[in-house]
């Protein structure tokens, strides 16, 4: 997802030249080429990241798009403020693109992990949140968004879908559909929940923009009055706006990161495994609630 | 001067809101900007070729909207409604409401970042536009003041001149030291100047700074021109009541 993002960027940076692009200091050498061909529009800012989301909204007051990227954590955390106002309250467009977000770099501890950007993003008003689930999907939202005027948050993984979707920004795609139940899949996560659900009568929607939510699709494919939704990052960003699509009381069941510091290190993997981030415990949690 | 005072101190009085020698410690400045400098048109705010001024100490609004309105950027009437509950005019302002207000402000450290974006952005497009930034010095404990320091120094924006109010406010929790040698070995054009003396504002702002951003370090004080106020902490955010308005009042006369 990030060799894709570098070649979207870079297709963006030749055909608009509003498009300026900012480094926190990562992703320096894959955007080589860039730095060469745009010199007057690509930088390594820094580490700096305040300031940086702050002179990134100065150049939206002038009319360009800035296109900001570092690792998730000092993206969104340290810098929530300066989202909050600098962009939000200010009604400035721009991107923001991270990647090591919830414990994409498992192996180097608490710091570095990243479960709460999305949550936090969503007490923002207007940020609007994407979270592809392959390369392809980064493309095409991002391309069809970047010049939108509205802050926008996009959350590379370092895991895709094998399963291609052909995605649509502001669009939940429905992947099947059953009677029993809606499971949700959010970006990354689709693959194991399509393993998962092959067997059993639900309907699984997917869902790569969180915000602004596609609460038509949502509503029209709420099944059996439950839903299970299953997010890479700490659980309920979305859980308002399921309950606001739905016409008639939900049971809800949540897989998502759970609240804690992950003190452990090894692979994202072992991670997943630990917190239940695995097909066979997907399964499990569906099969508990719709027979419930 | 005494107008604009008189309407600050009314205002504050009126609304119940304000910070009033805040926006007293940079009334000079402030005047000068947009009497002298300031490529503007209160007509057209928009401009696309117009200069920037951005007030990162928020606080200091009355002073703005009272320059604002006398220079005919909106209504001199909308003084009257600040911060009540349907007012353009905040107790920070808002770009989106305030017509000549470029960036919305109020929490400290944002406005010198967002004049180094706009200052760069200017660049990139090869615009020839100006970007003022007023500053406070209790403002200047903050990270960001100094990570844009860097960053205006790295990218040579001598179309970026950032103006400290040094009133000393900040003086009871951390000592700045030397700012002038602080901008100085950022590698800014840096000078100190009476921030109260029209003719050496005017002067220090025209000054040629290739290459390099420009700071200026005004002195002030807080709450200037009305003596009950002067560097008095107890009237940092406080609206007088009817007796101590008619006694401010008096020594405006």
């Amino acid at each position: 997802m990030r060799k894709q993002f570098v070649t979207t960027v870079e297709e963006i940076l030749k055909k608009d030249e509003r498009a300026v692009l900012l480094l926190g200091d990562i992703g320096v050498f894959g955007f080589r080429n860039a730095f060469k061909n745009y010199p007057d529009r690509v930088y390594n800012i820094g580490i700096l990241e305040q300031s940086t989301i702050s002179m990134a909204s100065g150049l939206s007051i002038t009319g360009l798009i800035p296109i900001v990227h570092t690792i998730a954590p000092f993206l969104t955390e340290r810098c929530f403020e300066q989202i909050k106002d600098d962009f939000g309250y200010q009604k400035l467009g721009g991107n923001l693109v991270s990647v090591g977000a919830s414990y994409d770099y498992a192996g180097l501890g608490c710091t570095h992990h990243c479960p709460a950007d999305v949550p936090i993003l969503m007490n923002i008003p207007d940020v609007q949140i994407i979270v592809p689930g392959t390369s392809e999907d980064f493309d095409t939202l991002f391309k069809e968004s970047y010049s939108n005027g509205k802050l926008k948050y996009f959350r590379l993984s370092e895991r895709e879908n094998q399963t291609k979707v052909p995605v649509k920004f502001g669009k939940a795609n429905v992947i099947k559909k059953g009677k029993s139940g809606t499971v949700i899949a959010v970006g990354p996560l689709l693959d194991k929940v399509i393993n998962a659900t092959k067997d059993i009568d639900v309907t699984v929607i997917y869902l790569t923009t969180l915000r602004p939510f596609d609460t038509e699709t949502v509503q029209k494919n709420i099944t059996g009055g439950k839903v299970f939704i299953c997010e890479p990052y700490y659980s309920g960003a979305i859980t308002e706006e399921i309950i606001k699509a739905s016409k008639d009381p939900l049971k809800i069941e949540f897989l998502g990161v759970p609240k804690e510091f992950l003190t452990n290190y090894g692979t994202k993997e072992e991670h997943d495994e630990h917190l239940g981030f695995t097909e066979k415990n997907i399964l499990t949690r569906i099969k508990k609630l719709i027979h419930e | 001067m005494k107008k604009l005072q008189t309407e600050i101190l009314q205002n504050a009085f009126s609304s119940k809101e304000g910070h009033i020698p805040s926006s007293l410690s940079i009334l000079d400045i402030l005047w000068v900007l947009y009497s002298k400098i300031l490529k503007v048109n209160p007509k057209k705010p928009h401009d696309p070729n117009r200069d920037y001024f951005i007030l990162s100490k928020g606080h200091a609004s009355l002073g703005l909207y009272s320059v604002l309105a006398e220079k005919g950027f909106f209504d001199k009437k909308k003084l009257k409604d600040f911060c009540r509950y349907e007012s353009i005019l905040g107790g920070h302002p808002n770009r989106n409401k305030v017509p000549g207000v470029e960036a919305s402000t109020g929490s400290l450290g944002h406005g010198l970042p967002i004049a180094v974006g706009i200052a760069k952005g200017l660049k990139i497009q090869k615009k020839k536009q100006k970007v003022f930034v007023i500053i406070g010095d209790g403002e200047s404990n903050e990270g960001t003041i100094w990570e844009s320091a860097l960053l205006a120094s790295h990218h040579k924006l001598d179309n970026l001149c950032c103006i400290v109010d040094h009133n000393h406010s900040g003086d009871r929790a951390l000592d700045l030291g030397n700012l002038e040698n602080k901008f100085s070995s950022f590698g800014w054009d840096c000078m100190t100047i009476n921030g109260h003396d029209q003719k050496e504002i005017e002067k220090a702002l025209k000054t040629k700074h290739a290459n390099v951003p420009l700071a200026i370090i005004a002195k002030t004080i807080k709450g200037y021109g009305i003596k009950a106020l002067e560097n008095n902490s107890a009237w940092h955010h406080k609206s007088p009541n009817q007796e101590e308005f008619e006694g401010l009042m008096k020594e405006l006369s």
